[in-house]
C-alpha cells in the first residue's frame, strides 16, 4: 500500500469511498432518501452533491420500491448506480425489484441487459430502534440466486468493499453495522465505546483500493475453535473471547457471498469446533448454511456440534433490547459448552 | 419537446410520417438484431437511419442533450424564509359544496385552501359550524394539551429517561379537531405525529407516557418505539415505523365495515413525504374501485425529515390533487386552522358515513420543530423558516378567535395553561414512578417472547428456556 493514510469512522470512510468512486468514474451516481443536500441520515454521503451537483447525488422521494427500480433502469443504461435504502427496515417494499428484477435481469436476458448495481442499507441493532429500526435482513438476500451480500465491520474494509461493491459487474446488497458507524461496539453496553480513531482498522488509506469481494479476514488465530461471524458479531466475538480466556480463532466474512469456504475450513479443520454468531434472527438465519457447510466440509474433523449463538425468533424489541442482542456472556456459554463436548 | 424528435418521412408510404423521440443518442449504429432504427450523430447533427421498410430513409434534427432536473427548495440555511409562493386564499372565501356533489364539480378544491378563522378572529364563509361553547373550549384545551405533553416528553428524552421522541408543534390541530368529527368504533390508522387523536379522547397521558418510557404499565410491553401507541378501544390502530403501510390498511378496514353492513368508517394518515410510497397509490386503488367508506388524510408539513414536500410531489400541482386521477374528491385545507379542519373532517366523515366513498383531505400545515429527537433541522432549512410560516400557530389563532368572540380571557387562558401543567406533570410522575427506560424498571425479557403467535411454537418455549426464563 502506498500514500498516505487517516483515520476515519465507517461513516467517514463510506462517505470517502462514494467519493473516490464518483471522482474516478462519472457514470457512478448516488442517490436515496435525504441523501442528497443533507448527506444521508448517518451522513455516509455528506458533501457529495456539494462536489457532483444534484444530477449524481440527490434527494429521493419516499419509495424505496422506486428507488431500487429506477436504479435497475439506470444499471440498464450503463450507469453505475449506488443507492441508500435510509434503514435496512425499510428495504421490503423494494424485495420484489430486488429478488424478481436485479438479481436474474442478466441471467433471463442471456447477458443481453446486466444489473451493476449497490444498495446500502444500515443494519442490525444496539441503539435502541426498536423493531423497524434494528433488524439484520442478511438471509433474505443471500437466498436469493443473483444478488451478492457484503457486511464490512471496520472503516478500512468498508471503503475498501464498497469501492469494490460499485466497480462490481452484479448487484450487490451492502449492509452496514449501524452500531459500528463511530466504534468497534462489542455488546458490553455498559462500557464506553472506543473510537475508530483508536482501533487499527480505523486507519484508511486516503486513495484508492479495494477489499475483494469473496475474502474472510482472520481477525484472531487461535488454536482451540473457530467462530465465525459478520459485523458486531466480530467484536462481540474477541469480547467473549478476552472474557473467557478461550483461545479461538475468530473469522470475519466480510462476504457472505461470494463466501470464502476455504479460508473457513482450513480453520475448522485446524481447531475442530465451531461457533457461528449473528444478531438476525436463528430460523433459516445465515448461520443454518454456515452451520450446514461446516457440517458438509469438515464433519470428519469436528469434535463437537457446530453451534449457532443468534437473535431470538422474536421481532427485536425496544425496552428489552440487550435480552435480545447476542451478548459476549451468551457467545461464552456457547464457547464453553463447544470445548466441554467430546 | 419538438428539438427531441425527428420525423422520418417513409419513401414506400408517402404521406406517412413517424414521430420518434431521441432517446438513445449513438456515435455508432446500433446492433440491427436488437432495433429498426439507428441514430448517428455528426457534430451537432443527429441523423436517425430506418431500417427494415423504412429502407434508407432518414430525416435529420438538431441535438438538444437531455437535462435531468432535481426539484430544490429556493431558501436553504443561510437565507431568509419566503413564503410569497405559498397563495392563500382569504378565510371564508371558499364555498362549501353538498357532501354528495359530483366529484367532477370538486375538482377546485384541491388547489384552494379552505379556511374558517379570520385574521380578525372571526368565523367567516360556508364552512362555518355551529359549536357550543364546550366543544370550542374542549378544542382548545386538547390542542394545549398535546403541545405541553409533547414538550414535557421531549425534556424527558433530552434528560435520558428515554431513547426517542417526536413532536407535532405546529401541527396540533390536525388531530386533535379530526378526532372530534369520529363517532366510537371508528377506527385511525395514524402515523407516528397524531397523537392528538388520543389527547381528544382523553387516553390517559399516564399510559402514553409509560408507552414512551417502555415501563412494566406500557401497554405494548416495552416491544415499541416510544410513541408508537396502539388503543383498539380508542379507535387508534398499531403504529408502525414502515410508512404508509397504514393507508391500505384503513381502505381495507373500511372495506371491511362496508362487506360487514357495518356503519363504521375508516380514517388512513400519511405525510406529504410518505405519500411518494406505492402504499400510497395501492390505498387510492383500493378507495376508489370499492368506494370505500373511509377518509385518507395527507398531512403536509412541508417536510420529510431533511428533504422538502417538491421531492415527493414536484412542482406539479398538489398532494390533494393527487386523488383526481381515482375520481376521490379531494380538499385542501388550512391545517392550523382547528375550525376548517373540523369542518372539513365532518364532511369527509358524513361523505363516507353516507356511503358515498372516500375523500382525499390534505392539510396544509408546517413542523415547526424537527423531525425527531434525532433531527437538527437547522442544517437543511433556516431557523426562522417556522416564524414566516404564512398560516401561524394553530393555538395561539385559536386562543384570539375565542377572545375576539368574547368566549375566553387571557386571564383564562393562563389559568388554563397551568392547570394542564399540573396534568401532564402529575402523569408524568405517576408514569416514572413505575419506571423509564433508563431506571431499567422495563417489562421482563421474558415478555419478549409472548404475542409473536397465539400460541408459542415449540422452538420459541426452546428459546425462552435458552434465555434463561
Ligand atoms: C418505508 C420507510 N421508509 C423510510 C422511513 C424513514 N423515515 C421515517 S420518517 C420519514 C419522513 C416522513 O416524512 P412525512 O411523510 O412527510 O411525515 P412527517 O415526518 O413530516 O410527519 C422517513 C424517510 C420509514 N420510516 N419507512
Ligand atoms: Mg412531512
Amino acid at each position: 500500500m502506498t500514500g498516505s493514510t487517516t483515520t476515519m469512522t465507517m461513516i467517514e470512510a463510506i462517505q470517502n469511498a462514494h467519493d473516490i468512486a464518483m471522482q474516478r468514474d462519472e457514470r457512478v451516481v448516488v442517490y436515496g432518501e435525504d441523501v442528497g443536500f443533507f448527506g444521508g441520515v448517518f451522513r455516509c454521503t455528506a458533501g457529495l452533491q456539494e462536489k457532483y451537483g444534484p444530477q449524481r447525488c440527490f434527494d429521493a422521494p419516499i419509495n424505496e420500491s422506486g428507488i431500487v427500480g429506477t436504479a435497475i433502469g439506470m444499471a440498464a443504461y450503463g450507469l453505475l448506480p449506488c443507492i441508500e435504502i435510509q434503514f435496512s427496515d425499510y428495504v421490503y417494499p423494494a424485495y420484489d425489484q430486488i429478488v424478481s428484477e436485479a438479481a436474474r435481469l442478466r441471467h433471463r436476458s442471456g447477458g443481453d441487459f446486466t444489473c451493476p448495481l449497490v444498495i446500502r442499507m444500515p443494519v442490525g441493532g444496539g441503539i435502541f430502534g426498536g423493531q423497524t429500526h434494528s433488524q439484520s435482513p442478511e438471509a433474505v438476500f443471500t437466498h436469493v440466486s443473483g444478488l451478492k451480500t457484503v457486511m464490512p465491520s471496520n472503516p478500512y474494509d468498508a471503503k475498501g468493499l464498497l469501492i469494490a461493491s460499485i466497480e462490481d459487474p452484479d448487484p450487490v446488497i451492502f449492509l452496514e453495522p449501524k452500531r459500528l458507524y463511530n466504534g468497534p461496539f462489542d455488546g458490553h453496553y455498559e462500557k464506553p465505546v472506543v473510537p475508530w480513531r483508536d482501533h487499527d482498522s480505523g486507519t484508511v488509506p486516503q486513495d484508492y483500493y479495494t477489499v475483494p469481494l469473496g475474502k474472510a479476514a482472520v481477525r484472531r488465530e487461535g488454536a482451540a475453535l473457530t467462530i465465525l461471524a459478520y459485523g458486531t458479531m466480530v467484536y462481540v466475538a474477541e469480547a467473549a473471547t478476552a472474557d473467557t480466556g478461550i483461545d479461538a480463532e475468530i473469522i470475519d466474512l466480510r462476504s457472505l457471498l461470494p463466501l470464502d469456504l476455504d479460508t473457513i475450513t482450513a480453520s475448522v479443520a485446524k481447531t475442530g469446533r465451531c461457533v457461528v454468531v449473528h444478531e438476525a434472527t436463528r430460523t433459516s438465519g445465515f448461520g443454518a448454511e454456515l452451520s450446514a457447510l461446516v457440517q458438509e466440509e469438515c464433519f470428519y474433523h469436528l469434535e463437537a456440534p457446530v453451534t449457532r449463538v443468534t437473535g431470538w425468533d422474536t421481532p427485536y424489541p425496544h425496552a428489552q433490547e440487550w435480552d435480545y442482542f447476542p451478548s459476549p456472556e451468551r457467545l461464552g456459554r456457547a464457547m464453553r459448552d463447544v470445548m466441554e463436548a467430546v | 419537446m419538438l428539438g427531441q424528435c425527428a420525423t422520418v418521412h417513409d419513401r414506400k408510404r408517402p404521406g406517412i410520417r413517424t414521430v420518434y423521440n431521441a432517446i438513445h443518442i449513438r456515435s455508432e449504429p446500433v446492433n440491427a438484431r436488437a432495433t429498426t432504427h439507428a441514430w448517428y450523430k455528426t457534430g451537432s447533427r443527429i441523423f436517425l437511419q430506418a431500417k427494415s421498410y423504412l429502407s434508407k430513409w432518414v430525416i435529420m434534427s438538431d441535438a438538444i442533450p437531455l437535462s435531468f432536473r432535481v426539484p430544490a427548495p429556493e431558501i436553504r440555511p443561510g437565507d431568509a424564509p419566503d413564503f410569497s409562493g405559498v397563495d392563500i386564499p382569504r378565510a371564508g372565501s371558499v364555498r362549501r359544496p353538498p357532501v354528495d356533489s359530483d366529484p367532477e364539480e370538486l375538482r377546485d378544491l384541491a388547489f384552494t385552501i379552505i379556511r374558517v378563522m379570520s385574521r380578525d378572529g372571526d368565523a367567516v364563509g360556508d364552512w362555518t359550524l355551529d359549536l357550543d361553547e364546550e366543544d370550542l373550549r374542549l378544542g382548545l384545551t386538547h390542542m394545549m394539551r398535546l403541545r405541553a405533553f409533547d414538550a414535557r416528553m421531549l425534556m424527558a428524552q433530552r434528560q435520558g429517561k428515554t431513547s426517542f421522541y417526536m413532536q407535532h408543534l405546529g401541527e396540533e390541530a390536525i388531530s386533535c379537531a379530526f378526532q372530534r368529527a369520529l363517532q366510537p368504533g371508528d377506527m385511525n390508522f395514524p402515523t407516528y405525529r397524531q397523537a392528538g387523536l388520543l389527547i381528544a379522547q382523553d387516553y390517559p397521558m399516564f399510559l402514553m407516557m409509560c408507552q414512551i418510557y417502555s415501563n412494566e404499565k406500557d401497554p405494548n410491553h416495552g416491544r415499541q418505539l416510544p410513541i408508537m401507541y396502539s388503543s383498539k378501544e380508542h379507535g387508534f390502530f398499531s403504529i408502525s415505523g414502515n410508512l404508509a403501510t397504514q393507508y391500505p390498511q384503513a381502505v381495507g378496514w373500511a372495506m371491511a365495515s362496508a362487506i360487514s353492513r357495518d356503519s363504521k368508517i375508516a380514517a388512513g394518515w400519511v405525510g406529504d413525504g410518505s405519500t411518494a410510497e406505492s402504499d400510497f397509490h395501492a390505498a387510492m386503488v383500493f378507495a376508489s374501485t370499492y368506494k370505500a367508506p373511509v377518509v385518507l388524510n395527507i398531512v403536509n408539513n412541508q417536510w420529510a425529515i431533511s428533504t422538502f414536500q417538491g421531492i415527493a410531489k414536484g412542482d406539479a400541482g398538489t398532494f390533494a390533487a393527487r386523488g383526481h386521477g381515482f375520481g376521490i374528491p379531494a380538499l385542501r385545507v388550512d391545517g392550523n386552522d382547528y375550525l376548517a379542519v373540523l369542518a372539513v373532517a365532518r364532511w369527509a366523515a358524513e361523505r363516507a358515513r353516507r356511503n358515498l366513498g372516500p375523500t382525499l383531505v390534505e392539510y396544509v400545515t408546517y413542523r415547526a420543530g424537527g423531525h425527531s429527537t434525532s433531527d437538527d433541522p437547522s442544517a437543511y432549512r433556516p431557523r426562522e423558516e417556522g416564524d414566516a410560516w404564512p398560516l401561524g400557530d394553530p393555538v395561539l389563532r385559536f386562543k384570539n378567535f375565542l377572545i375576539k368572540q368574547g368566549l375566553w380571557s387571557e386571564a383564562r387562558q393562563a389559568q388554563l395553561q397551568a392547570e394542564i401543567e399540573d396534568e401532564v406533570i402529575t402523569a408524568q410522575k405517576e408514569a416514572e414512578a413505575i419506571g423509564t427506560l433508563s431506571s431499567g424498571n422495563t417489562p421482563s425479557a421474558r415478555d419478549m417472547f409472548e404475542d409473536v403467535y397465539a400460541e408459542m411454537p415449540p422452538h420459541l418455549v426452546r428459546q425462552r428456556q435458552e434465555a434463561g426464563f
